[in-house]
């Protein structure tokens, strides 16, 4: 019980539980927006060398396997379907189902970032990576075609780095349900490990279109 | 404190409409609408960002505070954009002396 009661405590600045839980989620909530604008460079970057360049990011886009592309989404929607399950099963207070939600939701993301790294070898192997060797079939344009795969590699690769970063956090909410510390009066970390986790997923939601579905008819 | 829960239900529902939808994209975008395919693709994006915002991360319950707070954000956003691509697009508008 000890450890319950430490971490129910409430910090001496609130008056009650529920101000605490809405100031967590509301920190969590700014840190989530300060992403939206990082993230947000990047997807400017894209928009303005798409105008520029529209015909080299449709060949470019092409060369991406739309399907692996679509599966992956499909991946990232069910790990979100199982975290926000997790968060469920720590709001009714059962231990059992949040271990293994989150164990699920681990392993999703972790399939996730298997295809990923199956994809990335795939553009050494092709010579779509940016640099020397860079050559890109169908096109004329090699630097401009190179723009649009620098922007696949930084985009892809920031969102693999918060889902590495969120398979962390997870492991450390396993660690927590599992020694029973989150209870229906005090699971805000579950709360906002989950808010993080479906935000890295909205990313991804916008990244799949924009990368792999544009320009293929 | 009064914590909204949702159902699994409501949770199994929202999730089997963002598969549909995901598929629902994808075949569009096997088919050619000229510009439009960029405009039907972002709107599914769109549609599926606020489903998981609003469900999947509680927004329909969350105060006030905090849905001015997400609101803001993206209202910065679309600052950072519109402004920025406004430029891009104007650009040849108007011929430049010199140039």
């Amino acid at each position: 019980m000890d450890s319950q009661t430490e971490t129910v405590a409430l910090r001496e600045q609130f008056e009650t539980a529920g101000q605490q839980k809405e100031a967590s989620t509301l920190g969590m909530w700014v840190f989530l927006v300060t992403e939206i604008m990082f993230f947000g460079g990047l997807f400017l970057a894209y928009m303005v060398y798409r105008r520029l360049f529209p015909e080299v990011f449709w060949v470019a886009s092409s060369s991406l396997n739309k399907i692996i592309g679509a599966v992956n989404t499909a991946v990232l929607l069910c790990s979100s379907f199982t975290m926000v399950l997790a968060v469920h099963a720590a709001q009714i207070g059962s231990r059992r189902a949040i271990v293994i939600f989150l164990i699920l939701t681990m392993l999703l993301g972790g399939v996730f970032l298997g295809v990923k790294a199956y994809e990335w070898n795939e553009k050494f192997q092709e010579h779509h990576v940016p640099g020397p060797s860079f050559h890109l079939e169908h096109t004329t344009e090699q630097g401009r075609a190179q723009l649009f795969f620098s922007l696949y590699f930084a985009m892809t690769g920031l969102h693999a780095l918060h889902m590495i970063i969120g398979e962390g956090l997870l492991l450390f909410l396993l660690f927590h349900a599992y020694a029973g510390k989150y209870t229906p009066a005090y699971y805000t970390p579950v709360d906002i490990g989950g808010l993080y986790w479906h935000f890295v997923d909205i990313i991804w939601i916008f990244l799949f279109p924009l990368l792999y579905l544009i320009g293929q008819h | 404190m009064h914590e909204h829960i949702d159902s699994v239900k409501t949770y199994a529902f929202v999730f089997v409409t963002l598969l549909a939808l995901t598929l629902l994209t994808t075949l569009v975008a096997e088919v050619d609408l000229g510009p439009l395919n960029v405009a039907v693709a972002l709107l599914i994006a769109v549609i599926k960002m606020l489903l998981v915002a609003l469900f999947f991360m509680h927004l329909r319950h969350s105060p006030m505070l905090t849905k001015v707070v997400v609101c803001g954000g993206l209202l910065w956003l679309l600052i950072l954009m519109v402004l920025t691509m406004a430029d891009f697009v104007s650009r040849k508008w108007l011929p430049v002396p010199g140039v």
